[in-house]
């Protein structure tokens, strides 16, 4: 793994560096909401699923899903972060027409988890090789989501949809430790691999269930570490907070854009508002939202409908017990059972689904050739075209299959990519493939033998020069396995090509 | 078969179940009643008298085929407070509207499952909040009693005062009432009518309307000691459906009514000597303490020191807590909504509108003392009084088992007497640290002033001790034979 690298923006004045923290919401995956006994099923019908706790009607109360409880306490030990035996609901009070109740019930100053740290592993990018860097987690408590309000039904009135108010959220804080865009997406991305492993939360951003709020501010080389050192807040910036953004790419691109609007303030003698601002992904560019001064004052206090939750050792052992797997133990597991790298174990073991996938196509075969057509070649296309593992053309046991041709001679790894694509464009089996366009790789040493003669015959210059130049077989080898349709083994036709050239 | 309204819930039960009178006679008898009185006295806002007489009917079946229940074919009022399926419930707020739930509340439900009668909903002040009842959208009601020779009419308190008036009035067997800092108390003290407050978590409070939360709890007001047991016992039992709800059993406290105090150790709390308590409560608290030394008991001082810190401290949280749980009421699922040009002013029209000038004035205190910088000096330290308002009650219960305090430093008072709102809360002042604590508290009739009213003691008991309530204050209501009736003058 390589260093940390430091990350600058180049000013008018001089360097700036980014400083960030992230508050990840994560709908907690249940059947029910975290107060009411209503389905949190997604693309219901409007107002299907709102008990009357949901829809606030007069005298009704909050009953804790516990399942939602257990759900939070799984994440926070997924975290490695300390669970709290005590913790409390508060309520936090605003108006607004998809909050039924005028207030959400929160957890404000006692949440169901405390601290933590994950590993986050970012990829190579702009000539940047791998790293992995740690972020702390501050906390992460449960809390009701809202309704939402539907602007664009009516030209003058808005519609509110109940079916979400109410539903659980985890929301994840973590402290200022993550200092690039792409970093940002990285930290994202672990969490989403995380809850998805534990089974906590679906991960599913296009619908929302993952979502992030990202804290921006920018300081000068050297601040950062003062204030590390002294957990003095005041040597960073002024932050903005970017509100609900369910992509890596949106993430990515407003924190740049954030990051040079502040430096452009910050350089013409202005100051940074703390303020909350929205990404515009059309203009690609954030707006204020609200500034401090608009800011709710929520008034806090703890919610007299619900009694504090309190669990003991037992409750916590049992569900640490259950526990699957996690991304990190996993990536350790492949890089020690299939002698992968960390950077290799850790792209196949981002996501449980594509680990699964992995695991089938490797059991019993070359590990590392089924790790590099699982990654580069299926997850590469997979990516280019924007593609969930759900919908790849190829099952494992066909890039399985194709790893036994290349392992046992039946193809060479450059007919093996011609036959994956051809098992993309829906050919069926790979075996099925190369028997159809008579693909198998040619080892019949005299059929090589009759082209190196007939090449050699034709080009008596180069073949005289090659004895001065012994590099330039390389391009002997390029005619013969041209002359060959690609299916000469690329070994045989080397070794006859050194003895009829006298090499 | 008017008499029939005079009845002690007791006695209304063994008449029906002996079939001197079947429950559709005895509903009949309330029907009218309530059809003669009720412009007078205005204690129900909602009637239900085509819904009574089935369920009169139904109760009737019942004892005939023998499966006469707890409260089989009895008669009884509820509180507006209450939500009751397909009965308007506004807690006497225009904000609600016409608001009829869908649902019913864990502690009418309980009633009716037991054979109880609806009679039909009773007037209230706004949310809960008063103690004349004068705040209700539907005006107040009339006490039955009046002062000798005065034709003026008097609040039966609040903000239970509907049912306090239709109880001691004979227009129901019995109601549910609520109590918050007194309501249930108080008003029973106003009318010489009986009323509990149990532990805080007896009584389920899914379907009440809430004021505040961690103070709320049901109750009834009852004629004598014996009906408050009775139906205590009906409305108490653990609900899955509110989370502060106690999974404690149900005692069967009508048993402890006639135990008698023997042995028992009444605590008498020093601070409850409040400045200006007329010289007629104090005689009677000092009358209260002698019955009860007679009757075997042995009196303890007792020291509550901080019961001074109580009034403001409940004015602190009630509004805290209301603050929150009326924000539901913004027009935009039900009750009232007045259509502004923007949602920020329809928010305000309709809660401007909906809402009278008490609520409102204790919705900006309450919002006030939850500010930022301002939670910890009001809300937190609030808080923190309620500590020690209830460490001074665990102390004090190592002396004793039970304390004796009037119920009120007043007997009723004319509409608009109290018109400024601090005089109006320090009525509360004997009956809020019992909310403040979550202690069961009882009012019971002990004598008339000289003016011809009634006056009540209040019994306040350790945590789940009802039991100890209903001794005290059954002796109380036997040593003072308190049988006095208003004067019908309605």
């Amino acid at each position: 793994m390589s260093e940390r690298p430091t990350y600058t923006l180049k000013g008018d004045t001089g360097d700036w560096e980014l400083v960030m923290g992230l508050e990840v919401h994560a709908q907690v995956a249940s059947e029910a909401k975290l107060f009411s006994g209503a389905s949190t099923e997604f693309g219901a019908d409007p107002n299907c699923n709102v008990s009357l706790v949901d829809a606030a009607m007069p005298g009704m109360l909050p009953v804790i899903n516990k399942k939602c409880v257990e759900q939070a306490v799984r994440t926070g030990l997924g975290l490695k972060a300390k669970i709290n035996k005590w913790s409390r609901f508060d309520r936090k009070n605003y108006f607004y027409p998809d909050l039924p109740q005028g207030y959400q019930i929160s957890q404000f100053d006692h949440p169901i988890v405390g601290e933590g740290e994950i590993e986050v592993d970012v990829e190579p990018a702009h000539g940047d090789p791998a790293y992995s860097f740690p972020v702390r987690i501050e906390r992460l408590h449960l809390e009701q989501d809202a309704g939402k309000s539907i602007h664009d039904m009516d030209p003058t009135a808005t519609y509110v949809d109940l079916n979400r108010s109410g539903v659980a959220l985890m929301e994840i804080v973590s402290k200022p430790d993550v200092r690039t865009p792409l970093e940002a997406a990285a930290y994202v991305k672990k969490l989403k691999s995380i809850v998805v492993a534990l089974g906590t939360c679906d991960g599913d951003m296009e619908k929302g269930n993952l979502r992030a709020d990202v804290n921006v501010s920018v300081c000068k080389p050297g601040a950062y570490e003062k204030f590390r050192e002294t957990g003095d807040f005041s040597h960073l910036g002024t932050r903005c907070e970017i509100k609900n953004m369910n992509s890596f790419r949106f993430i990515q691109a407003a924190i740049e854009y954030e990051a040079r609007r502040q430096i452009e303030i910050l350089e013409s003698g202005g100051k940074v508002d703390q303020e909350t601002r929205l990404f515009d992904p059309n203009k690609g560019e954030t707006r204020s939202m609200r500034s401090k001064e608009d800011a709710h004052d929520y008034r806090y206090f703890p919610d007299p409908d619900l009694l504090p939750l309190e669990f003991d050792d037992l409750f916590i052992e049992n569900i640490k017990a259950s526990l699957p797997e996690l991304p990190d133990e996993k990536r350790a597991r492949f890089e020690s059972e299939y002698g992968l790298s960390r950077y290799d174990a850790g792209v196949l073991t981002a996501d449980s689904e594509r680990a699964e996938f992995f695991e089938a196509v490797a059991k019993g075969r070359d590990a590392k050739l089924a790790a590099n057509w699982v990654s580069q070649e299926l997850f590469g296309y997979l990516n280019r075209e924007d593609l969930e593992l759900s919908d790849s053309p190829v099952s494992a046991a066909q890039l399985g299959e194709l790893v036994d041709l290349i392992s046992n001679d039946t193809i060479s790894g450059k007919i093996a990519k011609d036959v994956f694509a051809r098992m993309i464009d829906g050919e069926g089996n790979p075996g099925d493939i190369v028997e159809k366009h008579g693909l198998k790789q040619v080892t019949d040493t005299g059929a090589i033998e009759a082209i190196v003669d007939q090449i050699i015959a034709e080009n008596p210059e180069q073949a005289a020069a090659v004895k001065e130049k012994p590099k330039s077989m390389g391009w002997f080898v390029g005619q013969v396995m041209k002359a060959s349709g690609g299916k000469a083994n690329p070994q045989a036709v080397n070794e006859i090509l050194k003895q009829k050239l006298g090499l | 078969m008017t008499d029939l309204t005079k009845l002690t819930l007791a006695a209304a039960l063994d008449g029906l179940s002996a079939k001197a009178f079947s429950s559709r006679e005895l509903t009949e008898a309330f029907i009218k009643e309530i059809e003669a009185s009720n412009d007078t006295l205005n204690a129900y806002v909602v009637k239900t008298p085509e819904k009574a007489l089935a369920m009169a009917d139904a109760a009737d079946a019942k004892i005939a085929a023998g499966e006469a229940r707890a409260l089989e074919g009895a008669p009884l009022g509820v509180k507006d407070l209450y939500c009751t399926k397909d009965v308007r419930t506004t807690a006497c707020s225009n904000i609600l509207g016409e608001f009829t739930p869908t649902y019913e509340s864990t502690v009418t439900q309980q009633l009716w499952d037991r054979g109880a009668v609806m009679l039909g909903k009773l007037n209230m002040d706004e949310f809960a909040m008063g103690s004349s009842n004068e705040t209700s959208r539907f005006g107040p009601p009339a006490n039955p009693w009046r002062r000798e020779g005065s034709n003026q009419n008097l609040t039966p308190g609040g903000s239970s005062g509907g049912s306090a008036a239709a109880v001691a009035a004979d227009l129901c067997l019995g109601a549910t009432a609520s109590d918050t800092g007194g309501s249930i108390r108080q008003p029973a003290s106003f009318t010489g009518t009986v009323g509990i407050k149990p532990t805080y978590g007896r009584a389920s409070r899914y379907g009440m309307v809430a004021f505040a939360s961690s103070l709320d709890q049901a109750g009834p007001i009852a004629k004598t000691v014996e009906d408050s047991a009775i139906l205590l016992e009906a409305m108490c039992g653990h609900d899955a459906k509110d989370s502060t709800s106690l999974p404690e059993p149900v005692p069967a406290w009508r048993e402890s009514v006639k135990q008698g105090v023997k042995g028992m150790k009444i605590g008498i709390p020093k601070e409850y000597r409040v400045d200006n308590m007329p010289d007629e409560i104090e005689a009677l608290w000092t009358q209260g303490v002698k019955w009860l030394e007679e009757q075997g008991a042995e009196i303890v001082d007792v020291s509550l020191p901080h019961t001074k810190y109580a009034l403001p401290a409940y004015y602190i949280v009630a509004p805290a807590e209301a603050s929150s749980n009326l924000a539901r009421y913004d027009g935009m699922r039900y009750g009232t909504r007045v259509q502004g040009d923007n949602l920020v002013n329809t928010y305000e029209g309709t809660r401007s509108e909906g809402f009278g000038a008490e609520v409102q004035r204790r919705l900006m205190i309450g919002t006030y003392v939850l500010s930022s910088g301002y939670y910890d000096a009001y809300y937190l330290r609030a808080q923190k009084v309620r500590t020690k308002i209830l460490n001074d009650f665990i102390e004090a219960y190592e002396k004793c088992d039970a304390l004796l305090t009037p119920t009120c430093p007043s007997a009723a008072f004319a509409y608009g007497e109290k018109a400024d709102p601090v005089q109006m809360y320090l009525n509360d002042i004997f009956t809020v640290t019992a909310n403040l604590a979550g202690l069961p508290g009882i009012s019971v009739p002990a004598a008339l002033d000289s003016q011809g009213l009634p006056l009540g003691l209040q019994v306040i008991g350790k945590a789940l001790d009802e039991a100890s309530c209903f001794r005290v204050a059954g002796a109380i209501e036997e040593a003072a034979g308190f049988v006095a009736k208003p004067q019908k003058w309605w």
